[in-house]
């Protein structure tokens, strides 16, 4: 067995094994560590892919920060998520038969796995010799501009629809203006006053 | 090369710019207080772009390598979409007002939903059809929990968005698929790659593909969310959900089934064909015991939209010429139609209850005469318009040998009409109840009684809509 | 074998190495040390006295706002590096495509100062 075929296996093995305990862990911040371990197997599998772009981003924004958010919603939320689990076991086989049409349309779609005839002509982005990155980069800001461009607007709405479902604007506390504060002219603000000795104010 | 390329796609572009100025303008002046002028603002945005869109553009032009298409049936569907969207945007100006729900992000949010919408239509790959699809979904998803206090609202946004995603995921299988076995993502590819018959593989994607977009267009047995989010939502996004949405996704459905998959036809009809039977008799009969005015506008559109696939399901071009008809008076009458059910208020708060209509004909007989037309025509009694466009695919159906369709659609008519009529009884015989209020703003009146109109006068020419449609159909089926 | 996974051979070395060591680590800690157990020893307490309340607390909806845009922006990122990679080769299509993109999204970063989601009121 060589190394690579080695490294695949432990790379599959564990996102298989991330995956499984990511849905029946009963502490629901274990999940979302299991879940971390999926993702970073499924980085090492694109690695041996050749696709190492798609590998560091998975780390990056998966890793990095969505897995970071998935923490703040299980800890933000009050569920009980040992009343869920019981909840869920009732709906197991149901789940289970799902899981294994999927697993059987998987095992169908890939035993009749076969291109069309002259597909090679219309595969695209031959790597070459550039790497991985930059022929990425090659593409996507010039082909395929409009899906580029798309993506920004997508982030747009992603933006705007955060904050405004999320954004409450509270009246009742006092904010900090960094202007006002610099603005502030001691003259107006303080009163110099002569206290006489003996007498006070 | 590129300018050409800027230019085909000048209106979605004009369109996402105004979007951001918006954006700018009204946050760096005055928020919320500018929301109802931009409301109007975005709305009259929206009908100069129609306009523009339907009078200018010739022959089929593409854009970005194939990625991008504007043809006739690009701009029917945009020129349908803008519309309605506007129509929809300028009555919910008041009843958002009215509640505080009108912040400024809406239209800028319902702009944003349209240029995604306007990508859909025009899509002539796999992945800019995905852009502009959660383009459009993210903003829905939003605008459908706008009303953030409320527990429904919520829950609506949640069930809307958590749907949503299953059905991308399943849209994003199928597309995967289609590239594995085809090697390519444009249409015009896939087209060439299925000229000797699709392998198993091919159609594997092709059905999960058709699956995503069934979940989109709420077709039976992918409509289970579409009841709650309406009943959720804030009636004008309600209303605004059961127009210009389902134009795209049913523009974007056409698309796909005819510009990649168009030389195997037999491949998809048959699940097509199945979609609308279901769809038809599930909107049918499942309306008849609701309650909720909303509830039942859900259900309404699920069977409107069965019957839209029996005109996709012939797989002709008359077919796709039907259920752009269907679409369009589809839209007309969903506006109407909730112009009435906005206008549904007791003590300023709404109501939705059916039953609130009792004797409604006593009270406000011009109202309720509207009202009767509107649900004459959505449940296809003629003379009204209603009934022509269910006759376009009940033809379209008959002609390319689905006779059988054709006397399913007919069965499933007649069963919706019987919750249609049953609105009209309450109306006119209802027991007496505590009575709604009588106030209507006048872009809400003119709306209802401008969809009223058309479903009467239309059934003249409909308005010259069919020659339109048939050149729009004529030119996505080759 | 790929060219790539040779390049990545050291990482993968270490990789082993770090888990063979943590799991050696662990492992010693079941096997060799002396477990004592007694209620009162592995009881929690703070300071003294019984846990007051669950160590999870819930979080203000604020921290979730604040990490969703920096995820936004996480993003953005990862967009512009594919660019900065190549970008000697870049065209000038290219290249304004990006400042398109960055200008979307400048838009949206003024817009959310001004609305003082950046704020921590």
């Amino acid at each position: 067995m060589t190394v690579v075929l080695f490294t695949f296996y432990a790379f599959a093995v564990s996102t298989l094994l991330g995956g499984l305990m990511t849905v029946i862990s009963r502490n629901p911040v274990h999940s979302v560590l299991w879940l971390i371990l999926s993702f970073l197997s499924a980085a090492g599998l694109f690695v041996l892919l050749g696709a190492e772009f798609v590998a560091m981003l998975l780390m990056i924004v998966y890793v990095g920060a969505v897995a970071v958010l998935f923490l703040f919603v299980v800890m933000m939320l009050d569920v009980d998520f040992a009343e869920l689990k019981a909840e869920m076991s009732k709906y197991m086989p149901l789940a289970l038969l799902i899981g294994v049409i999927i697993l059987m349309q998987l095992a169908l779609a890939l035993g009749v796995w076969g291109f069309s005839d002259g597909y090679q002509g219309r595969i695209l982005a031959p790597v070459g010799t550039a790497t991985n990155t930059a022929a990425l980069g090659m593409l996507i800001y010039d082909k395929y501009l409009i899906l580029f461009q798309l993506a920004g607007l997508i982030l747009l709405v992603a933006m705007i629809g955060a904050i405004v479902l999320t954004l409450r604007h509270r009246v009742d506390i006092k904010r900090q203006s960094p202007v006002a504060q610099m603005m502030r002219d001691p003259a107006l603000a303080m009163e110099l006053k002569d206290v006489k000795p003996g007498q006070g104010l | 090369m590129m300018s050409a390329d800027l230019t085909i796609v000048l209106p979605e572009i004009l369109l996402a710019l105004y979007a951001m100025l918006a954006l700018l303008g009204a946050v760096y002046t005055g928020k919320d207080d500018t929301a109802s002028l931009l409301t109007w603002l975005t709305g009259g945005v929206f009908v100069l772009l129609a306009i523009w869109i339907g009078t200018t553009g010739g022959d089929r032009v593409t854009a970005f390598d194939g990625m991008f298409i504007a043809d006739g049936f690009a701009r029917f569907a945009k020129v349908t979409i803008l519309l309605s969207a506007a129509a929809v945007l300028v009555m919910s100006q008041g009843y958002m007002e009215r509640r505080g729900l009108l912040r400024f992000e809406y239209p800028i949010l319902v702009a944003l939903a349209v240029v995604g919408m306007m990508v859909m239509v025009s899509a002539g790959d796999l992945m800019a059809l995905y852009m502009g699809l959660e383009l459009q979904s993210l903003a829905l998803y939003v605008v459908a929990s706008l009303r953030r206090d409320s527990v429904k609202s919520t829950e609506a946004g949640l069930k809307y968005f958590i749907l949503g995603a299953l059905s991308s995921g399943l849209l994003l299988y199928g597309a995967s698929l289609t590239y594995g076995f085809a090697g390519t993502t444009l249409f015009s590819g896939i087209i060439a790659a299925t000229q000797g018959g699709v392998s198993l593989g091919l159609l594997f994607g092709l059905v999960f593909l058709i699956s995503g977009f069934a979940f989109k267009v709420s077709a039976a047995p992918f409509h289970m969310w579409t009841p709650d989010v309406y009943e959720g939502s804030p009636t004008p996004v309600t209303a605004f959900f059961a127009t210009a949405p389902k134009v795209a996704a049913m523009g974007l459905f056409a698309r796909v089934v005819f510009d990649a998959f168009g030389g195997v036809v037999g491949e998809w009809q048959q699940i097509v064909a199945f979609l609308s039977v279901v769809s038809m008799f599930l909107g049918a009969i499942a309306a008849i015991g609701q309650t909720n005015i909303k509830r039942l506008m859900a259900y309404s559109s699920i069977a409107h939209m069965g019957f839209a696939l029996m005109g996709l399901a012939a797989g002709s071009a008359f077919g796709v010429q039907a259920m752009l008809i269907y679409l369009a008076i589809y839209v007309t009458m969903n506006i109407g139609t909730f112009a009435f059910i906005m206008a549904m208020e007791k003590d300023g708060r709404p109501v939705v209850e059916i039953k609130a209509l009792s004797l409604y004909s006593k009270r406000e007989p011009l109202r309720a005469l509207a009202m009767l037309v509107l649900l004459f025509s959505l449940a296809g009694v003629p003379p009204m318009v209603g009934f022509f466009g269910k006759f376009y695919v009940l033809r379209a159906a008959y002609d390319a040998n689905l006779g059988w369709l054709a006397v399913a659609g007919v069965i499933a008519s007649v069963i919706g009409a019987f919750y249609y009529l049953r609105i009209v009884y309450y109306m006119y015989f209802g027991a007496e109840t505590e009575a709604l209020d009588g106030r209507m703003s006048p872009v809400l009146w003119t709306a209802l009684m401008g969809s009223a109109a058309i479903m009467v006068f239309g059934v003249v020419n409909l308005f010259g809509i069919e020659p339109l449609a048939a050149a729009a159909a004529a030119t996505l089926v080759h | 074998m790929h060219a790539i996974s040779t390049n990545y051979l050291p990482i993968i070395i270490f990789l082993g190495l770090a888990i063979a060591l943590g799991a050696i680590l662990v492992l010693a800690a079941a096997i060799v040390a002396v477990r004592n157990p007694d209620p009162e020893k592995v009881s929690a307490y703070e300071c003294g006295f019984n846990a007051f309340d669950d160590a999870r607390m819930k979080f203000d909806v604020r921290f979730y706002l604040v990490s969703i845009l920096f995820i936004i922006f996480d993003l953005e990122v990862a967009f512009l590096f594919p660019w900065a990679v190549a970008f000697k080769d870049v065209s000038m299509v290219g290249f304004w495509s990006m400042m398109v993109f960055l200008a979307v999204l400048t838009i949206g970063f003024a817009y959310e100062w001004k609305k003082g989601a950046l704020e921590w009121q």
